[in-house]
Protein backbone atom coordinates (compact mmCIF):
# COMPACT_ATOMS: atom_id res chain seq x y z
CA UNK A 1 0.00 0.00 0.00
CA UNK A 2 1.15 3.49 -0.50
CA UNK A 3 1.84 5.93 2.38
CA UNK A 4 -1.06 9.11 2.54
CA UNK A 5 -1.91 11.15 4.69
CA UNK A 6 -4.96 11.04 6.53
CA UNK A 7 -7.80 13.65 7.85
CA UNK A 8 -11.36 13.57 9.79
CA UNK A 9 -13.77 16.01 8.03
CA UNK A 10 -16.18 18.23 10.13
CA UNK A 11 -18.94 19.10 6.83
CA UNK A 12 -19.94 17.78 3.95
CA UNK A 13 -18.53 21.25 2.29
CA UNK A 14 -15.55 21.34 4.23
CA UNK A 15 -14.90 17.60 2.73
CA UNK A 16 -15.40 18.01 -0.19
CA UNK A 17 -13.16 21.77 -0.36
CA UNK A 18 -10.52 19.24 1.13
CA UNK A 19 -10.80 17.06 -1.88
CA UNK A 20 -10.77 19.74 -4.08
CA UNK A 21 -7.37 21.19 -2.98
CA UNK A 22 -5.30 18.50 -2.23
CA UNK A 23 -4.49 16.52 -5.36
CA UNK A 24 -4.55 12.61 -5.22
CA UNK A 25 -7.33 12.88 -2.25
CA UNK A 26 -9.84 10.43 -1.52
CA UNK A 27 -12.64 10.00 0.77
CA UNK A 28 -13.28 7.46 2.84
CA UNK A 29 -16.43 5.84 4.57
CA UNK A 30 -16.88 2.07 5.23
CA UNK A 31 -13.47 1.68 3.72
CA UNK A 32 -13.92 -1.86 2.47
CA UNK A 33 -13.76 -1.67 -1.30
CA UNK A 34 -11.28 1.31 -0.84
CA UNK A 35 -8.49 -0.32 1.16
CA UNK A 36 -9.06 -3.58 -0.64
CA UNK A 37 -7.93 -1.60 -3.74
CA UNK A 38 -5.03 -0.15 -1.98
CA UNK A 39 -3.55 -3.24 -1.21
CA UNK A 40 -3.40 -3.84 -4.53
CA UNK A 41 -2.04 -0.33 -5.28
CA UNK A 42 -5.00 0.44 -8.03
CA UNK A 43 -6.44 2.88 -5.72
CA UNK A 44 -3.09 5.14 -4.74
CA UNK A 45 -4.67 8.22 -2.83
CA UNK A 46 -1.63 10.18 -1.45
CA UNK A 47 -4.59 11.74 1.26
CA UNK A 48 -7.54 10.06 2.71
CA UNK A 49 -10.50 12.19 3.86
CA UNK A 50 -12.57 10.52 6.54
CA UNK A 51 -16.10 11.25 6.26
CA UNK A 52 -17.44 9.33 8.91
CA UNK A 53 -18.17 12.48 11.81
CA UNK A 54 -20.72 14.06 8.81
CA UNK A 55 -24.27 13.04 10.86
CA UNK A 56 -25.45 11.78 7.32
CA UNK A 57 -26.55 8.68 8.84
CA UNK A 58 -30.05 8.94 9.46
CA UNK A 59 -32.97 7.70 7.29
CA UNK A 60 -35.60 10.65 7.09
CA UNK A 61 -39.11 11.27 5.18
CA UNK A 62 -39.10 13.81 2.77
CA UNK A 63 -41.79 16.62 2.18
CA UNK A 64 -43.01 14.15 -0.86
CA UNK A 65 -44.05 11.47 1.08
CA UNK A 66 -40.46 9.45 0.05
CA UNK A 67 -37.10 8.75 2.10
CA UNK A 68 -34.04 10.19 2.09
CA UNK A 69 -31.07 8.33 3.20
CA UNK A 70 -27.96 9.80 4.60
CA UNK A 71 -25.08 8.69 2.59
CA UNK A 72 -23.21 7.10 5.36
CA UNK A 73 -25.97 4.94 6.59
CA UNK A 74 -24.78 1.36 6.48
CA UNK A 75 -26.26 -1.22 4.76
CA UNK A 76 -27.17 -3.18 7.59
CA UNK A 77 -28.88 -0.49 8.89
CA UNK A 78 -30.98 0.54 5.87
CA UNK A 79 -31.89 -2.98 4.85
CA UNK A 80 -33.45 -3.62 8.84
CA UNK A 81 -35.71 0.14 8.42
CA UNK A 82 -38.86 -0.78 9.18
CA UNK A 83 -40.06 1.49 6.11
CA UNK A 84 -37.49 0.30 3.82
CA UNK A 85 -38.93 -3.26 4.60
CA UNK A 86 -42.59 -2.07 4.43
CA UNK A 87 -42.63 0.07 1.52
CA UNK A 88 -39.21 -0.48 -0.57
CA UNK A 89 -39.02 -4.08 0.16
CA UNK A 90 -36.54 -3.85 -3.40
CA UNK A 91 -34.29 -2.33 -1.66
CA UNK A 92 -34.28 -4.20 1.41
CA UNK A 93 -33.60 -7.59 -0.61
CA UNK A 94 -31.11 -6.35 -2.47
CA UNK A 95 -28.75 -5.28 0.38
CA UNK A 96 -29.45 -8.03 2.53
CA UNK A 97 -28.50 -10.22 -0.78
CA UNK A 98 -24.96 -8.11 -0.92
CA UNK A 99 -21.75 -9.22 0.26
CA UNK A 100 -21.86 -10.50 4.03
CA UNK A 101 -22.60 -9.14 7.52
CA UNK A 102 -19.49 -8.24 8.78
CA UNK A 103 -19.66 -6.11 4.84
CA UNK A 104 -23.00 -4.89 5.32
CA UNK A 105 -22.57 -3.67 8.72
CA UNK A 106 -19.37 -1.17 7.55
CA UNK A 107 -20.30 -0.58 3.92
CA UNK A 108 -22.31 2.50 3.54
CA UNK A 109 -24.89 3.58 0.88
CA UNK A 110 -22.46 6.28 -0.71
CA UNK A 111 -19.49 4.07 -1.00
CA UNK A 112 -21.70 1.00 -2.00
CA UNK A 113 -22.68 3.00 -4.92
CA UNK A 114 -19.13 3.55 -5.76
CA UNK A 115 -17.76 0.59 -5.25
CA UNK A 116 -15.32 -0.32 -8.44
CA UNK A 117 -15.96 -3.31 -10.85
CA UNK A 118 -14.82 -6.71 -9.86
CA UNK A 119 -13.50 -7.57 -13.07
CA UNK A 120 -10.53 -10.11 -12.61
CA UNK A 121 -8.46 -8.01 -15.04
CA UNK A 122 -8.91 -4.83 -13.01
CA UNK A 123 -7.48 -6.62 -9.92
CA UNK A 124 -4.62 -8.33 -11.97
CA UNK A 125 -2.13 -5.42 -11.51
CA UNK A 126 -0.25 -8.22 -14.59
CA UNK A 127 -2.52 -7.38 -17.31
CA UNK A 128 -3.48 -4.65 -19.45
CA UNK A 129 -6.99 -2.72 -18.21
CA UNK A 130 -8.37 0.27 -19.53
CA UNK A 131 -9.79 0.92 -16.48
CA UNK A 132 -7.16 0.53 -14.18
CA UNK A 133 -4.53 2.01 -16.59
CA UNK A 134 -6.07 4.01 -19.50
CA UNK A 135 -4.62 3.53 -22.97
CA UNK A 136 -3.43 0.27 -21.51
CA UNK A 137 -6.38 -2.36 -23.27
CA UNK A 138 -8.56 -4.10 -22.63
CA UNK A 139 -7.77 -7.88 -20.98
CA UNK A 140 -11.03 -9.31 -20.81
CA UNK A 141 -12.21 -9.21 -24.90
CA UNK A 142 -11.28 -12.61 -25.52
CA UNK A 143 -10.13 -13.49 -21.80
CA UNK A 144 -12.24 -15.19 -19.30
CA UNK A 145 -15.60 -12.78 -19.40
CA UNK A 146 -18.08 -15.66 -17.46
CA UNK A 147 -18.94 -12.75 -15.09
CA UNK A 148 -18.53 -9.59 -17.04
CA UNK A 149 -21.15 -7.66 -19.63
CA UNK A 150 -23.20 -8.25 -22.23
CA UNK A 151 -24.51 -5.40 -23.08
CA UNK A 152 -23.57 -1.74 -23.16
CA UNK A 153 -19.75 -2.91 -23.02
CA UNK A 154 -17.60 -0.81 -25.58
CA UNK A 155 -14.36 -1.85 -27.41
CA UNK A 156 -12.36 -0.85 -24.65
CA UNK A 157 -14.04 -2.64 -21.65
CA UNK A 158 -16.74 -4.94 -20.56
CA UNK A 159 -17.17 -4.47 -17.10
CA UNK A 160 -19.74 -5.14 -14.42
CA UNK A 161 -20.99 -2.45 -12.22
CA UNK A 162 -20.82 -5.82 -9.57
CA UNK A 163 -23.63 -4.00 -7.02
CA UNK A 164 -27.07 -5.06 -5.85
CA UNK A 165 -28.20 -2.04 -3.84
CA UNK A 166 -27.85 0.36 -6.81
CA UNK A 167 -30.08 -2.37 -9.05
CA UNK A 168 -32.70 -1.31 -6.86
CA UNK A 169 -32.32 2.01 -6.62
CA UNK A 170 -32.56 2.41 -10.37
CA UNK A 171 -36.09 0.37 -10.14
CA UNK A 172 -36.92 3.05 -7.38
CA UNK A 173 -36.13 6.04 -9.61
CA UNK A 174 -34.26 7.29 -6.42
CA UNK A 175 -31.43 10.17 -6.63
CA UNK A 176 -28.18 10.70 -5.72
CA UNK A 177 -27.22 14.37 -3.84
CA UNK A 178 -24.04 15.75 -3.94
CA UNK A 179 -22.21 18.78 -2.40
CA UNK A 180 -19.19 20.11 -4.48
CA UNK A 181 -15.76 21.43 -3.38
CA UNK A 182 -17.74 25.35 -4.19
CA UNK A 183 -20.13 23.95 -1.49
CA UNK A 184 -22.76 23.74 -4.35
CA UNK A 185 -25.68 21.18 -4.40
CA UNK A 186 -27.10 18.97 -6.93
CA UNK A 187 -29.58 16.04 -7.14
CA UNK A 188 -28.31 13.39 -9.90
CA UNK A 189 -31.17 10.59 -10.99
CA UNK A 190 -29.80 7.14 -10.54
CA UNK A 191 -30.64 6.87 -14.44
CA UNK A 192 -27.40 9.36 -14.74
CA UNK A 193 -25.19 8.28 -12.10
CA UNK A 194 -23.31 5.20 -13.62
CA UNK A 195 -21.68 5.71 -16.73
CA UNK A 196 -21.48 3.23 -19.41
CA UNK A 197 -17.75 2.40 -20.56
CA UNK A 198 -17.34 3.95 -23.88
CA UNK A 199 -14.14 5.33 -24.43
CA UNK A 200 -13.23 6.54 -20.54
CA UNK A 201 -13.95 3.02 -18.46
CA UNK A 202 -11.83 5.06 -15.93
CA UNK A 203 -14.62 6.86 -15.30
CA UNK A 204 -17.19 4.97 -13.43
CA UNK A 205 -20.17 7.56 -13.01
CA UNK A 206 -20.81 11.23 -13.50
CA UNK A 207 -19.46 12.53 -10.04
CA UNK A 208 -16.71 15.29 -10.69
CA UNK A 209 -13.87 16.15 -9.15
CA UNK A 210 -13.80 16.54 -5.31
CA UNK A 211 -18.12 16.06 -5.39
CA UNK A 212 -19.13 14.17 -2.17
CA UNK A 213 -22.88 11.86 -2.32
CA UNK A 214 -24.71 13.40 0.74
CA UNK A 215 -27.31 11.60 0.61
CA UNK A 216 -30.10 8.72 -1.79
CA UNK A 217 -33.55 10.00 -1.92
CA UNK A 218 -36.64 7.76 -2.44
CA UNK A 219 -39.96 9.02 -4.20
CA UNK A 220 -43.41 8.11 -2.80
CA UNK A 221 -43.64 4.18 -2.66
CA UNK A 222 -45.13 2.55 -5.50
CA UNK A 223 -46.85 0.04 -3.95
CA UNK A 224 -47.22 -3.34 -5.87
CA UNK A 225 -44.60 -6.75 -4.80
CA UNK A 226 -41.00 -6.09 -4.25
CA UNK A 227 -38.63 -8.68 -5.48
CA UNK A 228 -34.97 -8.92 -5.60
CA UNK A 229 -33.94 -11.80 -7.54
CA UNK A 230 -30.04 -12.28 -7.80
CA UNK A 231 -28.35 -15.83 -9.68
CA UNK A 232 -25.01 -16.64 -8.80
CA UNK A 233 -22.30 -19.22 -8.30
CA UNK A 234 -23.06 -20.14 -4.52
CA UNK A 235 -25.87 -19.92 -2.38
CA UNK A 236 -24.72 -16.68 -0.56
CA UNK A 237 -21.83 -13.81 -0.35
CA UNK A 238 -20.94 -13.76 -4.22
CA UNK A 239 -21.55 -11.60 -7.47
CA UNK A 240 -24.49 -11.63 -9.67
CA UNK A 241 -24.07 -13.22 -12.74
CA UNK A 242 -27.46 -12.16 -13.48
CA UNK A 243 -30.27 -10.19 -11.08
CA UNK A 244 -33.30 -9.00 -10.97
CA UNK A 245 -34.86 -5.81 -9.34
CA UNK A 246 -38.71 -5.56 -9.84
CA UNK A 247 -41.93 -4.03 -8.60
CA UNK A 248 -45.13 -6.02 -9.93
CA UNK A 249 -48.41 -4.33 -9.50
CA UNK A 250 -51.77 -6.39 -8.90
CA UNK A 251 -53.19 -5.99 -12.98
CA UNK A 252 -49.68 -7.51 -14.07
CA UNK A 253 -47.48 -4.11 -14.51
CA UNK A 254 -44.33 -3.12 -13.10
CA UNK A 255 -41.13 -1.93 -13.30
CA UNK A 256 -37.80 -4.05 -13.96
CA UNK A 257 -33.79 -3.62 -13.72
CA UNK A 258 -31.10 -6.33 -14.30
CA UNK A 259 -27.76 -6.32 -12.58
CA UNK A 260 -24.62 -7.78 -13.35
CA UNK A 261 -25.37 -7.31 -16.71
CA UNK A 262 -23.88 -4.17 -17.56
CA UNK A 263 -21.32 -1.01 -16.37
CA UNK A 264 -24.25 0.23 -14.54
CA UNK A 265 -28.09 -0.77 -13.51
CA UNK A 266 -29.68 -1.99 -16.49
CA UNK A 267 -33.72 -0.38 -17.24
CA UNK A 268 -35.15 0.27 -20.23
CA UNK A 269 -38.25 2.05 -19.33
CA UNK A 270 -40.09 1.16 -22.57
CA UNK A 271 -39.69 -2.75 -22.59
CA UNK A 272 -41.83 -2.42 -19.21
CA UNK A 273 -45.08 -2.01 -20.99
CA UNK A 274 -44.57 -5.97 -22.16
CA UNK A 275 -44.55 -6.74 -18.79
CA UNK A 276 -48.08 -8.32 -18.63
CA UNK A 277 -46.61 -10.51 -21.94
CA UNK A 278 -44.12 -12.37 -19.57
CA UNK A 279 -40.60 -12.54 -19.45
CA UNK A 280 -39.85 -13.00 -23.04
CA UNK A 281 -41.79 -10.01 -24.52
CA UNK A 282 -39.43 -7.98 -21.71
CA UNK A 283 -35.59 -9.39 -21.81
CA UNK A 284 -36.17 -8.90 -25.87
CA UNK A 285 -36.79 -5.98 -25.87
CA UNK A 286 -34.69 -5.08 -22.70
CA UNK A 287 -31.68 -6.48 -24.64
CA UNK A 288 -31.79 -5.53 -27.64
CA UNK A 289 -28.20 -5.07 -28.86
CA UNK A 290 -26.86 -7.06 -26.73
CA UNK A 291 -23.17 -7.82 -27.41
CA UNK A 292 -22.18 -10.72 -25.26
CA UNK A 293 -19.12 -12.79 -25.48
CA UNK A 294 -19.21 -16.42 -26.13
CA UNK A 295 -18.59 -17.07 -22.55
CA UNK A 296 -21.63 -15.03 -21.07
CA UNK A 297 -24.22 -15.00 -23.97
CA UNK A 298 -25.73 -17.50 -21.16
CA UNK A 299 -27.03 -14.59 -19.42
CA UNK A 300 -29.20 -13.05 -21.63
CA UNK A 301 -30.97 -16.99 -21.37
CA UNK A 302 -30.32 -16.11 -17.51
CA UNK A 303 -32.48 -12.46 -17.36
CA UNK A 304 -35.15 -13.87 -19.30
CA UNK A 305 -35.59 -16.58 -17.32
CA UNK A 306 -34.88 -15.17 -13.59
CA UNK A 307 -37.66 -12.08 -14.81
CA UNK A 308 -39.81 -15.33 -15.17
CA UNK A 309 -40.00 -16.97 -11.86
CA UNK A 310 -40.01 -13.26 -10.65
CA UNK A 311 -43.20 -12.99 -12.59
CA UNK A 312 -44.60 -16.39 -11.51
CA UNK A 313 -44.37 -15.51 -8.06
CA UNK A 314 -46.00 -12.11 -8.43
CA UNK A 315 -48.96 -14.02 -9.95
CA UNK A 316 -48.93 -16.28 -7.17
CA UNK B 1 18.39 -29.75 -26.57
CA UNK B 2 19.26 -26.44 -24.46
CA UNK B 3 23.29 -25.94 -23.23
CA UNK B 4 23.51 -24.00 -20.20
CA UNK B 5 24.77 -20.59 -22.96
CA UNK B 6 21.32 -20.60 -24.12
CA UNK B 7 19.73 -20.79 -21.24
CA UNK B 8 21.86 -17.60 -19.87
CA UNK B 9 20.95 -16.60 -22.91
CA UNK B 10 17.02 -16.09 -22.73
CA UNK B 11 17.68 -15.28 -18.74
CA UNK B 12 19.04 -12.23 -19.97
CA UNK B 13 16.86 -11.68 -22.60
CA UNK B 14 13.67 -11.97 -19.78
CA UNK B 15 15.28 -9.46 -18.05
CA UNK B 16 15.72 -6.96 -20.50
CA UNK B 17 11.75 -7.81 -21.28
CA UNK B 18 11.05 -7.17 -17.78
CA UNK B 19 13.21 -3.85 -17.85
CA UNK B 20 11.11 -2.21 -20.53
CA UNK B 21 8.00 -3.40 -19.33
CA UNK B 22 8.83 -1.02 -15.79
CA UNK B 23 9.80 1.30 -18.21
CA UNK B 24 6.57 1.43 -20.16
CA UNK B 25 4.35 1.02 -16.83
CA UNK B 26 6.36 4.45 -15.65
CA UNK B 27 5.70 6.88 -19.04
CA UNK B 28 2.37 5.87 -19.12
CA UNK B 29 1.85 6.47 -15.06
CA UNK B 30 1.01 10.00 -15.43
CA UNK B 31 -2.34 9.45 -17.36
CA UNK B 32 -3.45 7.80 -13.87
CA UNK B 33 -4.20 10.66 -12.30
CA UNK B 34 -5.21 8.66 -8.99
CA UNK B 35 -1.08 8.10 -8.79
CA UNK B 36 0.95 9.16 -5.61
CA UNK B 37 3.96 10.67 -6.80
CA UNK B 38 6.88 7.95 -6.45
CA UNK B 39 8.20 6.88 -2.68
CA UNK B 40 5.90 9.23 -0.71
CA UNK B 41 7.27 8.86 3.28
CA UNK B 42 4.78 7.05 5.49
CA UNK B 43 2.42 9.30 7.52
CA UNK B 44 2.24 8.62 11.58
CA UNK B 45 -1.01 8.94 13.19
CA UNK B 46 -1.82 8.78 17.19
CA UNK B 47 -5.00 6.84 17.67
CA UNK B 48 -6.92 5.49 20.95
CA UNK B 49 -9.44 3.24 21.44
CA UNK B 50 -11.03 0.40 23.99
CA UNK B 51 -9.74 -3.12 23.12
CA UNK B 52 -11.60 -5.74 25.75
CA UNK B 53 -12.13 -3.42 28.28
CA UNK B 54 -8.61 -1.97 28.36
CA UNK B 55 -7.91 1.47 26.85
CA UNK B 56 -5.11 1.61 24.35
CA UNK B 57 -3.47 4.33 22.67
CA UNK B 58 -1.23 3.95 19.81
CA UNK B 59 0.89 5.53 17.39
CA UNK B 60 0.71 3.50 14.14
CA UNK B 61 1.78 4.00 10.16
CA UNK B 62 -1.89 5.45 8.97
CA UNK B 63 -1.64 2.34 6.23
CA UNK B 64 -1.65 0.09 9.46
CA UNK B 65 -4.94 -1.67 9.57
CA UNK B 66 -7.33 -2.47 12.70
CA UNK B 67 -6.33 -6.54 12.34
CA UNK B 68 -2.58 -5.44 11.87
CA UNK B 69 -2.93 -2.80 15.31
CA UNK B 70 -4.52 -5.63 17.01
CA UNK B 71 -1.89 -8.32 16.14
CA UNK B 72 1.23 -6.76 15.47
CA UNK B 73 1.01 -3.65 18.45
CA UNK B 74 -1.25 -5.17 20.76
CA UNK B 75 0.05 -9.00 20.59
CA UNK B 76 -3.98 -9.74 20.45
CA UNK B 77 -3.01 -12.59 18.20
CA UNK B 78 -6.32 -14.19 18.22
CA UNK B 79 -7.86 -12.47 15.17
CA UNK B 80 -6.25 -14.08 12.72
CA UNK B 81 -5.23 -12.85 9.19
CA UNK B 82 -6.55 -15.71 6.63
CA UNK B 83 -7.15 -13.36 3.22
CA UNK B 84 -6.85 -9.68 4.23
CA UNK B 85 -8.99 -8.65 1.78
CA UNK B 86 -12.57 -9.31 3.49
CA UNK B 87 -13.66 -12.59 1.98
CA UNK B 88 -12.23 -15.13 4.66
CA UNK B 89 -13.81 -13.73 8.09
CA UNK B 90 -10.94 -15.01 9.63
CA UNK B 91 -10.23 -11.26 11.46
CA UNK B 92 -14.01 -10.75 12.49
CA UNK B 93 -13.99 -8.84 15.84
CA UNK B 94 -16.58 -6.59 17.43
CA UNK B 95 -16.50 -3.21 16.98
CA UNK B 96 -19.20 -1.04 19.00
CA UNK B 97 -21.09 -3.95 19.42
CA UNK B 98 -21.02 -5.29 15.40
CA UNK B 99 -19.17 -7.67 13.37
CA UNK B 100 -16.44 -6.43 11.13
CA UNK B 101 -13.73 -7.52 9.07
CA UNK B 102 -10.66 -6.37 10.75
CA UNK B 103 -8.82 -6.27 7.66
CA UNK B 104 -10.53 -4.10 6.08
CA UNK B 105 -10.69 -1.19 8.43
CA UNK B 106 -7.61 0.96 9.02
CA UNK B 107 -6.73 1.44 12.92
CA UNK B 108 -6.92 5.25 12.53
CA UNK B 109 -10.38 5.31 11.90
CA UNK B 110 -11.14 3.95 15.49
CA UNK B 111 -11.08 6.63 17.85
CA UNK B 112 -13.06 5.84 21.24
CA UNK B 113 -14.37 3.02 19.54
CA UNK B 114 -14.86 0.08 21.64
CA UNK B 115 -13.21 -3.26 20.38
CA UNK B 116 -14.05 -7.04 21.03
CA UNK B 117 -11.87 -9.74 19.99
CA UNK B 118 -12.23 -13.54 20.68
CA UNK B 119 -9.56 -12.91 23.77
CA UNK B 120 -12.10 -10.31 25.48
CA UNK B 121 -15.38 -12.75 24.89
CA UNK B 122 -13.93 -15.09 27.66
CA UNK B 123 -10.94 -16.78 29.14
CA UNK B 124 -9.31 -20.39 29.33
CA UNK B 125 -10.50 -20.60 32.93
CA UNK B 126 -14.19 -18.82 31.92
CA UNK B 127 -15.33 -19.64 28.15
CA UNK B 128 -18.02 -17.31 26.85
CA UNK B 129 -21.00 -20.09 26.06
CA UNK B 130 -20.24 -19.79 22.46
CA UNK B 131 -16.99 -20.65 23.18
CA UNK B 132 -17.89 -23.68 25.25
CA UNK B 133 -20.09 -24.89 22.89
CA UNK B 134 -17.77 -24.69 19.34
CA UNK B 135 -15.56 -27.10 22.14
CA UNK B 136 -18.95 -29.34 23.05
CA UNK B 137 -19.99 -29.72 19.07
CA UNK B 138 -16.37 -29.99 17.90
CA UNK B 139 -17.03 -26.37 16.09
CA UNK B 140 -13.11 -26.60 14.10
CA UNK B 141 -10.94 -28.78 13.07
CA UNK B 142 -7.57 -26.60 12.70
CA UNK B 143 -8.75 -23.75 14.36
CA UNK B 144 -7.31 -20.84 12.24
CA UNK B 145 -10.63 -19.58 11.64
CA UNK B 146 -12.03 -20.23 14.65
CA UNK B 147 -11.98 -16.83 16.51
CA UNK B 148 -13.55 -15.42 13.71
CA UNK B 149 -16.62 -17.82 13.37
CA UNK B 150 -17.05 -17.38 17.41
CA UNK B 151 -17.49 -13.36 17.05
CA UNK B 152 -19.21 -13.95 14.16
CA UNK B 153 -21.65 -16.25 15.41
CA UNK B 154 -21.98 -14.16 18.99
CA UNK B 155 -22.86 -11.53 16.36
CA UNK B 156 -25.35 -13.31 14.50
CA UNK B 157 -27.43 -14.07 17.48
CA UNK B 158 -27.72 -10.60 18.47
CA UNK B 159 -28.64 -9.63 15.19
CA UNK B 160 -31.49 -12.10 14.82
CA UNK B 161 -32.62 -11.14 18.57
CA UNK B 162 -32.74 -7.17 17.23
CA UNK B 163 -34.89 -8.23 14.19
CA UNK B 164 -32.55 -7.91 11.31
CA UNK B 165 -33.78 -9.02 8.63
CA UNK B 166 -31.11 -11.33 6.17
CA UNK B 167 -31.76 -12.57 2.76
CA UNK B 168 -33.64 -16.28 3.67
CA UNK B 169 -36.05 -14.13 5.75
CA UNK B 170 -39.36 -15.45 4.11
CA UNK B 171 -41.37 -12.48 5.39
CA UNK B 172 -39.39 -9.26 5.28
CA UNK B 173 -41.65 -6.86 7.63
CA UNK B 174 -41.53 -9.99 10.08
CA UNK B 175 -39.18 -10.41 12.93
CA UNK B 176 -36.31 -13.04 11.84
CA UNK B 177 -36.56 -16.97 13.26
CA UNK B 178 -33.91 -18.46 14.96
CA UNK B 179 -33.53 -21.27 12.42
CA UNK B 180 -30.61 -23.01 11.03
CA UNK B 181 -31.17 -21.76 7.70
CA UNK B 182 -31.36 -18.29 8.90
CA UNK B 183 -28.03 -18.93 11.14
CA UNK B 184 -26.21 -20.54 7.87
CA UNK B 185 -27.09 -17.32 5.44
CA UNK B 186 -25.93 -14.72 8.30
CA UNK B 187 -22.19 -17.04 8.79
CA UNK B 188 -21.48 -16.92 5.03
CA UNK B 189 -18.83 -14.29 5.34
CA UNK B 190 -16.92 -17.04 7.81
CA UNK B 191 -15.29 -19.29 5.70
CA UNK B 192 -14.09 -22.60 6.86
CA UNK B 193 -11.78 -24.54 5.00
CA UNK B 194 -11.54 -27.67 7.44
CA UNK B 195 -15.22 -27.91 6.93
CA UNK B 196 -16.68 -27.40 10.13
CA UNK B 197 -20.11 -26.24 9.10
CA UNK B 198 -22.68 -28.39 10.47
CA UNK B 199 -20.97 -28.51 13.57
CA UNK B 200 -20.21 -24.58 13.98
CA UNK B 201 -24.24 -24.12 12.96
CA UNK B 202 -25.01 -26.96 16.04
CA UNK B 203 -23.01 -24.65 18.50
CA UNK B 204 -24.93 -22.32 17.40
CA UNK B 205 -28.16 -23.79 17.74
CA UNK B 206 -27.04 -24.82 21.13
CA UNK B 207 -26.53 -21.24 22.41
CA UNK B 208 -29.81 -20.15 21.10
CA UNK B 209 -31.55 -22.80 22.33
CA UNK B 210 -32.96 -23.45 18.85
CA UNK B 211 -33.10 -26.33 16.82
CA UNK B 212 -30.16 -27.41 14.78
Amino acid sequence: MRPFTYSRAKSPAEAAAEAASAPGAKFIAGGTNLLDLMKLEIETPSHLIDVQDLKLDRIEPTAEGGLRIGALVRNTDLAADARVRRDYGVLSRALLAGASGQLRNKATTAGNLLQRTRCPYFYDTNQPCNKRQPGSGCSAIGGFSRQLAVIGSSKACIATHPGDMAIAMRVLDATVETVDPKGQTRAIPMADFHRLPGETPHIDTNLKAGELITAVTLPKPLGGKHFYHKERDRASYAFALVSVAAVVQPDGRGRVAFGGVAHKPWRVEAAEAAMPQGAKAVTGATFAGAAPTPENAFKLTLAERALGAVLAQARA
Amino acid sequence: MHGPGEVEVSRRGLLVGGAASVAAGAVSAPADAQRAPAAPKPAMAKVSFEVNGRRQSLEVDTRTTLLDALREHLKLTGSKKGCDQGQCGACTVIVDGRRINSCLSLAVMHEGDRITTVEGLGTPDKLHPMQAAFVRHDGYQCGYCTPGQICSAVSVLEEIRAGIPSHVSADLTAAPALTAAEMRERMSGNICRCGAYSNIIEAMADVAGAKA
